[in-house]
């Protein structure tokens, strides 16, 4: 059984990113890129999967630019067994990624394709539905356990309301949540074995994709800031200025 | 004529306030009308509440036992079949809302706006990007239109709607791939909800255990608050998962927000950003939360909640 693990490249988490003065995007020049962090917990998740003996293959997928690479080259030294980059310079939307995850779980055949939640940059939370309608396939989205029994697999999944458990057949599209598993650290030696790993690249008119329909970005804006209010000294001066304005 | 249809959230026997706040949304691009679904197994209670929605046409009952449970894949088609009839059909950006209108979209091949904030015309929309750092103006693709919306950015309508309330049966066919096995709340307390909370006492990874929660517990109590959490906390099992804040949680809107040992990072302060005052008890009088809270107070939060209880 094989497992396809999508793999985005996005600014890092901790870096705190600034608007362009022109209100044409976010500036990237020069910012530390990484692995979208949802990515590496679905990575890490295959991997165990596939070292409990439930799965024999673990393939890294990334849609981007040729320098989205380098995050393929991290799932590598992390365990992935092998990668494809489908390597485009046009902004990919989900409707479009989830077009293409579908042509590479088409020709793969995979039993499971675990995805992040959502990108950290752009923060959609839709490509691993959309995969999951598109290949008419089950989908267990934000999971925070997964199980597979035979042919099928139980997600425990992280819901506004607590905790829900969701029993799909597979194959089927799985969407990770933060506490599913903390990832592991590579180490120098993976890195080096990583170098040695496959990386097919591909292009959107190998797997015969057509662009969706897209929403366009009209502009980008820096979001209104909250003014920093005063410190209290006490307990008392804090229950006087809540109370004066009728919140206790 | 353009009419939007809006998804209803509900647990079966009680409309989620998230609904009403999605119908605000909907009630501002300036369509013929604003419908919103009921897909329910036992529909007739909701659909009344639904009806009740102030500035709702018709709500359009669609009652089947498959739809005892939110399950998206079993939703989606139905939605399908119900979306021709409108321009665009939009759910509250909860996991629910989340989780089904990206199918909803995908099989109708239209892309889906996450998370809108603001509607400046029936096609063009604000919404968040990373963790609400940046806000994109966006444009619509052809064709209906799907969206989700950030309950944070609206208030609920009112009760004063008076809906007619159409039932429909739908001959589609639904996958037998998903089944629904069970759910754990963390609930069983009257705690107002997180998520429809006027005020909200937090604590983050200061409060150090699971027992010592118990203080934050208390202090939302003594206010008849909602309990909020970091991720630290909640990843260090002080507390269940359906109480973070923030980027990857819930985004909430209270008019009182109270955090307890939590440092204020970017991605907790994208849960908070329209929260009506931010109260912060930290003892590092340089942790990021205080550039955010309108009052701040540096010290050891369990002194604080201690008097705090007195002062009450
Ligand atoms: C310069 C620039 C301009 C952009 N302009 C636009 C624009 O005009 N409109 C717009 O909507 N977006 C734009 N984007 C962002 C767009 O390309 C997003 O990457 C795309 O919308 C996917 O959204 P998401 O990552 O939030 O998806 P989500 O649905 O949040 O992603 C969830 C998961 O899907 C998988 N996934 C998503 N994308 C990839 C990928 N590329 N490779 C591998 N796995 C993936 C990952 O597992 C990820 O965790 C732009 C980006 C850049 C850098
Ligand atoms: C992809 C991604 C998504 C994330 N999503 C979220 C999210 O949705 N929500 C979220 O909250 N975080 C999220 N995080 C995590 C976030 O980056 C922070 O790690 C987290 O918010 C820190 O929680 P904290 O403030 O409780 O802990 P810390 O940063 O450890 O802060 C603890 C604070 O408590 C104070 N303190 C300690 N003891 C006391 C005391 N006795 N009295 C007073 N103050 C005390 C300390 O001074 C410190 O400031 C996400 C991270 C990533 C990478």
């Amino acid at each position: 059984m094989k497992i396809l693990v999508g793999v985005k490249r996005v600014v890092d988490y901790n870096v705190r990113i600034q608007v362009k003065a022109d209100g044409s995007g976010v500036a990237t020049d020069g910012v530390k890129m990484s692995m979208n962090p949802f990515d590496e917990i679905a990575v890490e998740e295959a991997l165990r999967i596939k070292e409990a003996g439930k799965a024999d293959e673990v393939i890294a997928v990334t849609i981007g630019p040729k320098v989205c690479q380098e995050q393929l080259r991290t799932a590598l030294a992390m365990g992935a067994d092998r990668a494809i980059h489908v390597e485009t310079d046009d902004d990919i939307q989900p409707l479009t990624g989830a077009r293409i995850l579908k042509a590479l779980a088409d020709k793969e055949e995979p039993k499971i394709v675990l995805l992040g939640k959502q990108a950290i940059d752009d923060d959609n939370n839709q490509t691993a539905q959309m995969l999951g309608a598109l290949s008419h396939w089950p989908q267990a989205t934000f999971a925070s356990e997964v199980n597979i029994e035979g042919e099928s697999a139980v997600v425990t999944r992280e819901i506004d309301a607590g905790l829900e458990q969701l029993s799909v057949d597979l194959p089927a599209v799985i969407s990770v949540d933060l506490r599913l598993n903390e990832p592991r650290y590579v180490k120098l030696p993976d890195i080096m074995k990583a170098k040695r790993k496959p990386i097919e690249t591909i292009t959107l008119g190998d797997l015969n994709v057509d662009a969706a329909a897209s929403v366009k970005v009209l502009k980008t804006s820096t979001p209104a800031k909250r003014q920093a209010g005063i410190k209290v000294e006490s307990v008392d001066e804090l229950v006087t200025v809540l109370k004066e304005k009728g919140l206790i | 004529m353009s009419k939007v249809l809006v998804i209803a959230e509900h647990d079966g026997d009680q409309l989620n306030g998230s609904t009403a706040r999605a119908v605000a949304c909907a009630s501002e691009l300036g369509l013929d009308a604003v419908d919103v679904a009921v897909l329910a197994a036992d529909g007739a209670v909701v659909a009344d509440q639904a009806a009740s929605l102030t500035g709702v046409s018709t709500v359009v009952l669609v009652q089947n036992p498959a739809n005892e449970h939110a399950v998206a894949a079993l939703l989606a088609p139905q939605i399908e079949a119900l979306a021709s009839d409108y321009s665009h059909v939009f759910a509250p950006s909860t996991t629910f809302g989340k989780d089904l209108m990206p199918r909803v979209a995908a099989h109708l091949g239209v892309p889906q706006i996450s998370d809108i904030m603001r509607v400046e015309s029936a096609t063009v929309f604000d919404r968040p990007v990373y963790a609400g750092n940046a806000v994109v103006t966006v444009e619509a693709a052809e064709g209906i239109v799907i969206g989700t919306v950030r309950t944070a950015s609206y208030a609920a309508v009112g009760q004063e709607g008076s809906a007619s309330i159409e039932t429909r049966e739908l001959s589609v066919e639904l996958p037998s791939h998903t089944r629904y096995v069970g759910l754990q709340t963390s609930g069983g307390s009257d705690r107002p909800d997180l998520q429809a909370a006027a005020k909200v006492v937090s604590g983050g990874r200061g409060v150090g255990s699971e027992e010592n929660f118990s203080v934050i517990y208390k202090l939302a109590d003594k206010l008849g608050a909602g309990v909020g959490a970091s991720r630290a906390a909640v990843d260090a099992g002080f507390i269940p998962n359906d109480h973070q804040v923030g980027q990857t949680g819930k985004i909430i809107a209270p008019e009182l927000y109270m955090a307890f040992g939590i440092s204020g990072a970017i991605q907790h302060l994208a849960g908070i950003k329209d929260a009506g005052t931010i109260v912060a008890v930290n003892k590092d009088a340089d942790a990021p939360i205080f550039e955010v809270a309108d009052y701040g107070l540096v010290g050891d939060l369990f002194e604080v909640i201690d008097e705090l209880e007195k002062a009450l």
